[in-house]
Parts: C-alpha cells; sequence; structure tokens
C-alpha cells in the first residue's frame, strides 16, 4: 500500500493521507486531469462514478454523479479554487439536489487540498480534506461509499495521549 | 434523499462534535475518561466558576459522551469510552474510502507498467 501517513484531527474534521506513488508527477496529475481515469479511481466497487463535467481550472465545476448497486445516483459536485499543475490544486465539493448539479444549500461543502511533488523517484501525494461540519461528514458516509473494513484506529487514544 | 431514515444518527454526531468543539470540554472528558471525577473537582481544575463547569459537564452528558450519577451530596462523572470511540470512526470510515482510492490509483498506475511492457 502507497499511503505512508495518516492524520485525523478531530478538533477540525480534518482528515490528511500521504501517499507514494511509484509513478512520475506528470502521471499522477493526469489521473485528475482526465475524467475517464478519475472514474476509474473515483467510486469503490459497486459504485461508479460519471463525471459529467470536468473544468480544471479556477471556478471550474466538476459536476459527478455515483450510481449505487440498488441503481440510485448520488450526484455531487467540485468547484475548483486554485489549480497548480501538476503540483496539485484545491476544491470544494458538495452535494447536489439533482442532475442539475444545483447545490443542495442544506448540506455545508468540505474544503479540499491535493498536492502532489516529486520524491524519491516517484510522486509524493498529500490529500487533505477538511469537513465542515459532522453533518458533511456523516453525509459522505451515508452516501454508501465507505468500503473496507474499518480500521481499529480509535480516536480515543489520540484524546488520552494528546 | 437530502434527509434519509439516520436523521437521529446524525443529530448524535452533531451533538458529539458540538460537544468536542470546545477545549475545555475535550479536557473534561480526558479527566474522566481515565477515571470518575466529582464535578466539584473539574471545577477546581479550571479558572472558571463552578456553574460554568458544571454546564459544560452537561453538554458532554446531553451528548452522551458523558455519565453522571449521585454520591451523597457529590455528582460523580465518568466518560463514555464507547461513545468517544464513535466519534472517530466516521473519520476511519472515511480514511478507508481514501485508502481505495489511493490504492486504485496504484492499480492503475501498475496497469501502465504492463501496458508498456506488452
Amino acid at each position: 500500500m502507497p499511503v505512508t501517513d495518516v492524520q485525523h484531527d478531530l478538533d477540525a474534521l480534518t482528515l490528511t493521507i500521504t501517499a507514494d506513488f511509484a509513478a512520475p508527477l506528470d502521471r499522477v496529475w493526469q489521473v485528475y486531469a482526465d475524467p475517464r481515469q478519475l472514474e476509474r479511481v473515483w467510486g469503490p466497487p459497486g459504485y461508479p462514478a460519471t463525471f459529467v463535467d470536468h473544468e480544471m481550472a479556477p471556478g471550474g465545476r466538476m459536476n459527478y454523479f455515483m450510481t449505487s448497486p440498488e441503481g440510485e445516483n448520488y450526484y455531487a459536485y467540485w468547484v475548483i479554487t486554485t489549480v497548480d499543475e501538476p503540483g496539485g490544486f484545491t476544491f470544494e465539493d458538495g452535494f447536489a439536489l439533482d442532475e442539475t448539479f444545483a447545490p443542495n444549500p442544506e448540506m455545508p461543502v468540505a474544503s479540499n487540498d491535493y498536492a502532489f511533488a516529486e520524491a524519491d523517484g516517484g510522486t509524493r501525494a498529500t490529500f487533505v480534506g477538511t469537513y465542515a461540519s459532522a453533518e458533511a461528514l456523516q453525509k459522505v458516509l451515508d452516501m454508501g461509499v465507505v468500503e473496507g473494513s474499518t480500521l481499529a484506529i480509535n480516536q480515543i487514544d489520540d484524546l488520552l495521549a494528546s | 434523499m437530502t434527509h434519509p431514515e439516520g436523521s437521529e444518527a446524525e443529530d448524535r454526531a452533531d451533538a458529539w462534535f458540538h460537544a468536542l468543539a470546545d477545549r475545555t470540554r475535550r479536557d473534561i472528558l480526558r479527566r474522566v475518561l481515565a477515571g470518575e471525577h466529582s464535578v466539584s473537582t473539574l471545577a477546581k481544575s479550571y479558572d472558571m466558576s463552578f456553574a460554568a463547569v458544571q454546564k459544560h459537564v452537561a453538554v458532554l452528558e446531553r451528548a452522551g459522551l458523558l455519565t453522571k450519577r449521585r454520591q451523597g451530596r457529590e455528582a460523580l462523572a465518568s466518560g463514555d469510552v464507547e461513545a468517544v470511540r464513535s466519534v472517530g470512526v466516521m473519520l476511519t470510515d472515511l480514511e478507508a474510502l481514501w485508502r481505495g482510492r489511493i490504492s486504485r490509483m496504484d492499480e492503475l498506475f501498475a496497469t501502465d507498467t504492463t501496458t508498456e511492457k506488452d
């Protein structure tokens, strides 16, 4: 597994994951620059993602939906805030009401910062997601996209250790 | 689909995060997770009134993170370990999703190499 570090910040509702990929920087960037490649990695097994719009530019929208095994579509969007090709980009993501991709005003948005840099012949990627509220976090999980078994990392250990 | 049936779970999550969004309350929770404390003992640890500390304890209690029992004139508070663990579980579940994406990227890059060799 290329994941080299994971940090949970319970206070700031922030998740930071560092991964080292055995691929050149430009190759990692391509995944985000190409909606067909992004679709291959974004949705977990059983929940394929379809990117309808893909504009990698400040202010640009990435509109996509994920389809559940029951055939229900979940609509979501990104608004790109900054682009530093191939070093990364920042965006806000939120939930859309329906296939018009109008933002759901009842749902807060999350801020994301994806950074990529050359490291030891490969690429180090740092993914940071900050959730505005517990509701936003819960909603992401409610969408049925949780995969894998819940790891035995308990926030209580951090609480007691800090 | 805006508000699924699990809104009770969402209300609970909101209460948790609200309760934990305050430094004093996190500190109180740390203490009562380590062992039962009387509210008056807790109050002595902070530069604030007994009533203010009592209020923080009440927020934690409403969120289900702390339980209180009476012993004579004393109110004894202890932390609910299972509830605190659940807060971390949400971030951990999200981590599992991200790990999946990273592993799919890794597989995609591995396919590149195989394809080039073919």
